[in-house]
């Protein structure tokens, strides 16, 4: 039985039918780049996600620091890994791209920030 | 009264292009006002992926994409910024008075930018019957709370409309551990892109309800469960059709309305229907100097439109004033 | 414990005119309020009309009380400096025929006294109200009608009545009362409070309070009107409030100006047994633009930023104020429907009258300080006093809520004078009330709320308990 999905590599948004075979898949068609079709094959073997969400911050111009992780995490781990992001406090200044958590939640990737917070300038 | 070669009002994407290609073609004398604390706009709150595939085909969140223009603006000195600073009122001859703390300032420019963005279209604009407990936001809104302080709006959700914003905040209050119900869409397809319908509903198992309307918003005090139905082709609603469901929070995203209050108090011709300006040329209103780009031209789906169409409003703004002198 | 000399029941219009007009005098004054605030009940949802006086019975309580409260509010308005302008009435009929209705409606209200009636032609109304449809032949001009902000007068009226001396409790409902020997015992979940004498201004709910003293001989049926702002890009599409011919339910659907500048369309009737009801209607809308656009054909749709619904205290037909005498002392003022903003501040010298009559002695006092200093709201000065004002203080140059042009100076003020949620900030400010609904400034606001009262985020509501905003917080988890 074919399978379908939608690329979500780009705005564009193809939709992508897979031939799969067993655990893996032979073919994929409907891709307009080859970024879907090695997508196509991750999201069928084992679906990948960027977990972007923020960290409370404390001291800090921001009170909320927006973060990354540094490369995509098993998808049905988001909801676990969510539970590990609820407990960070940063208090250090970070710069955009910095690493807040190395090894993040153990799924050996980092989580970085994407905006710069300082200490406040006392005026 | 001080005049200026250049002012442009909105420190988000849109502005920040524009002062960024008018220096390039020569201007020097250039204000950006932003009435945030801080440049980037809406970007700041925009924190998942998805921005800069064209532009600099790589993918950023939203403060990432912001930060690579902040940084390049903050680098070049004849681009003045004045922060906390809320244009009030614009005449046709292009006066422009603004707020600060501590000041209220008149000047007069040879152009005007106009980068002010877009807002939300509103509950009360699509006009939800029922009652008016608290509860009820514009996802945009419950995008900042959420992004920006920490705040949860909202446990039991539904969600009207399937914009951008409204599925991207399904995802974002699924991850904050609130449960998302249903995205209720009136039309025939969500409004939003499809791989935001994949990535923030399917991915998670929410409902989208296609071709229903919101019939009926119940609670006083706080939202306590909403009436739906599903709508014919004149988007009228189906009898016998009618369903319930509890929750305590509704989220609107309905799309968004160019912000043009000020180039319609200058006297530009504006489009009634869409809150547009009407422009004689790409981004120039009906008067001569004044600029339009960004969301407050028109509602772009991505951030890498605001920046083309923005880098052209500001080189036409300074091809207008080098003609000009 | 202290035993009070009266106890006002209710803090809306009435209450508050009450309690304001009562502090002239040597007397100890407490007013009860159920809600987190004042004016959160009928008084925040009205047309905000100071009624002429017209299309009331010529016998009427209400009609008497209309054209003496149109008089009194002028001086009032100056004293309290709340924005009061006289805009004037178009009653319009659709018909030559039905001109002997409009001659009717102009004789029955000289009988009350309304000054300055005349009717006009279609010449007149061509040149004065230039959008109106070109359809209509002739009205009714009443050129004593006016325009106030039923909230803020509210809000003003009860901060000067606490400068007298009024001690307002919010959040206190009365569940209970008994009556003894001194009078009265009023009870609220927090405390008792003894009075001498009561009053019972308790708007939608003043039939319950009445039936615990036991006179139960009117019921409180409330009827509900649903109105519908537009965006002040419209301000001046009329300029004058124009009325249809009334029907004998209702004044009909009008085209409202207000004194915040949104024209305002409505208000429907429709009876109801809920006093919670407060929903709008897909059939309000329709019914509502179909009435005004057959006045002023070019209003759209498009241009509606907000709506709600109020209820409308009828008890009968006309209003009932009188001391009972089967439990002397306690005096009901209830049925305040339309024109009950207007007539206000009459009703409350009358109560005063009754007080008298009733055994309570109302020496002046030495000092009552009559005026207060009108509050600011930048979005209704020119610019020249706004530079003067930020100069005075950086804060009015901090704008938060931009759609209406309100800064975080305008919301401390009116956080430290009172307001205590939200919507208590809105109605004294506009912050929010503008096309954006709060988009942009909420949580701005919520965080002045704060930071003002020392509220964790999660205790910041709408309108008091049960309507918080936020339901879980990061810091908190
Ligand atoms: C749609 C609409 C349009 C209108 N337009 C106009 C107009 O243009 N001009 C005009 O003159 N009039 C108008 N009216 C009428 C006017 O609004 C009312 O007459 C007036 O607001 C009544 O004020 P009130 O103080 O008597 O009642 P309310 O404002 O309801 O005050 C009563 C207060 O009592 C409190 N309360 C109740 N029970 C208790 C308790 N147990 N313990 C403590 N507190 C309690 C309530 O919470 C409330 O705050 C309109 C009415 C409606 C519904
Ligand atoms: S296949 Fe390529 S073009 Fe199509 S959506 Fe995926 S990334 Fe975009």
């Amino acid at each position: 039985m074919n399978k379908l999905m939608t690329c979500i590599e780009c705005p564009k948004g193809c939709r992508l039918t897979l031939e799969p075979d067993g655990s893996h898949v032979l073919r994929v068609s409907g891709h307009k780049c080859p970024k879907g079709e090695l997508y196509a094959k991750q999201e069928f073997e084992n679906p990948l996600r960027i977990l972007t969400t923020s960290v409370l911050a404390e001291g800090l111009t921001l009170k909320m620091i927006p973060v990354k992780t540094s490369q995509p995490i098993p998808k049905a781990k988001l909801l676990e890994a969510m539970e590990q992001i609820r407990r960070i406090k940063v208090q250090c200044p970070v710069n955009l791209g910095e690493v807040i958590q190395a090894n993040f939640g153990n799924f050996g990737v980092d989580l970085v920030a994407t905006r710069s917070a300082q200490k406040p300038k006392v005026s | 009264m001080r005049s200026r070669e250049l002012v442009i009002v909105g420190g988000g994407p849109a502005g920040l292009a524009a002062a960024l290609a008018a220096h390039e073609h020569g201007i020097r004398d250039i204000l950006l006002l932003e009435r945030d604390q801080c440049l980037g706009g809406i970007l700041n709150q925009c924190i998942h992926p998805g921005f800069g595939l064209h532009y600099f085909k790589e993918t950023l969140t939203g403060p990432e994409y912001a930060e690579r223009f902040i940084q390049r603006v903050l680098a070049i000195p004849e681009i003045e910024i004045s922060l906390r600073s809320f244009a009030v009122k614009l005449d046709s001859k292009k006066t422009l008075t603004y707020l600060t703390p501590g000041k209220l300032e008149t000047l007069s420019a040879r152009a005007v930018i106009m980068a002010t963005g877009c807002r939300e279209r509103t509950r009360e604009m699509i006009h939800i019957p029922g009652t008016r407990p608290a509860g009820i936001f514009p996802a945009g809104l419950a995008q900042k709370m959420i992004n920006l302080e920490g705040w949860l709006p909202g446990r039991e959700i539904v969600i009207v409309g399937s914009g951008d914003i409204g599925l991207i905040m399904a995802r974002r209050l699924t991850l904050e551990g609130a449960r998302v119900k249903a995205v209720i869409e009136i039309q025939k397809e969500s409004r939003g892109l499809v791989r935001n319908v994949t990535q923030c509903l399917e991915d998670f198992n929410i409902p989208l309800y296609l071709r229903h309307r919101i019939v009926k918003i119940h609670g006083r005090n706080r939202v306590e469960k909403i009436e739906a139905a599903e709508v014919n082709d004149e988007l009228l609603e189906i009898p016998g059709s009618r369903f319930e469901m509890a929750c305590d929070t509704l989220l609107v995203s309905v799309g968004l309305i160019p912000e043009n209050e000020l180039i319609e108090m200058a006297g530009a011709e504006i489009d009634p229907a869409t809150n547009t300006p009407k422009t004689e040329s790409l981004n120039h209103t009906s008067i001569p100097g004044l600029f339009t780009c960004g969301n407050a031209f028109k509602i772009y789906d991505l951030a890498d439109g605001v920046t083309k169409d923005s880098l052209l409003a500001g080189q036409q703004a300074a091809e207008f004033i080098r003609s000009a002198s | 414990m202290k035993t009070y000399d009266v106890c006002i029941i209710g803090g809306g219009v009435t209450g508050a005119a009450i309690a304001r007009e009562l502090s002239r005098y040597r007397v100890s004054i407490a007013l009860l309020e159920k809600e987190a605030e004042l004016a959160f009940g009928v008084s925040k949802s009205n047309s905000g009309i100071i009624h002429p006086g017209t299309q009331n019975p010529p016998d009427s309580l209400k009609g008497r009380l209309c054209v003496q409260g149109n008089r009194l509010i002028r001086s009032l308005a100056r004293e309290l400096g709340v924005h009061f302008v006289e805009v004037g009435e178009l009653i319009v009929i659709s018909d030559l025929q039905d001109l002997p209705q409009l001659q009717a409606i102009k004789a029955d209200a000289e009988k009350l006294g309304v000054p300055g009636l005349r009717i006009v032609d279609r010449a007149w109304l061509a040149e004065h109200e230039p959008n109106l449809s070109p359809d209509i032949p002739a009205a009714l001009f009443a050129p004593t009608a006016g325009i106030i902000s039923p909230y803020r007068l509210v809000y003003d009226l009860a901060e000067n009545a606490a400068r007298n001396g009024v001690e307002f409790f919010t959040g206190h409902p009365v569940m209970g009362i008994t009556r003894v020997e001194t009078g009265f015992v009023l009870q609220t979940p927090q405390r008792n409070f003894h009075t001498r004498f009561v009053i019972n201004a308790a708007g939608l709910f003043a039939d319950e309070i009445s039936r615990l003293i036991g006179v139960d001989d009117f019921t409180i049926t409330p009827r509900l009107g649903e109105e519908y702002l537009l965006d002040k890009k419209r301000e001046f599409t009329t300029h004058h409030l124009i009325f249809p011919l009334p029907t004998p339910e209702s004044k009909g659907i009008l085209i409202i100006k207000t004194s915040d500048g949104n024209p305002m369309i409505g208000p429907t009737a429709r009876s109801t047994t809920d006093k919670t009801d407060l929903a709008t209607t897909d059939e309000g809308l329709r019914k509502v633009l179909q009435n005004v656009q057959q006045l002023v054909p070019c209003l759209h749709e498009r241009d509606i930023i907000a709506y709600f619904a109020g209820l409308r205290p009828a008890a009968g037909d006309d209003f009932i104020i009188r001391h009972e005498g089967r439990a002397p002392g306690f005096i009901n003022v209830v049925g305040i429907q339309s024109p009950g903003l207007t007539a206000a501040p009459a009703i409350a010298c009358m109560v005063a009258g009754l007080l008298k009559k009733a055994g309570l002695t109302l020496h002046r006092k030495w000092f009552f300080h009559g005026r207060r200093p009108a509050s600011v709201h930048l979005f209704a000065i020119p610019f020249s006093q706004t530079e003067k004002l930020i100069q005075k203080d950086p804060a009015y140059g901090d704008i938060v809520c931009r759609c209406e042009m309100v800064s975080s100076k305008e919301i401390r003020d009116a956080i430290r004078r009172g307001a205590k949620t939200l919507d208590g900030v809105k109605f004294r400010t506009r912050a929010q009330a503008g096309r954006c609904h709060g988009g942009f400034c909420t949580t701005r606001i919520m965080k002045i709320l704060m930071d003002e009262l020392h509220l964790p985020v999660m205790a910041v509501s709408k309108r008091g308990p049960g309507s918080e905003l936020i339901l879980g917080s990061r810091d908190h988890a």
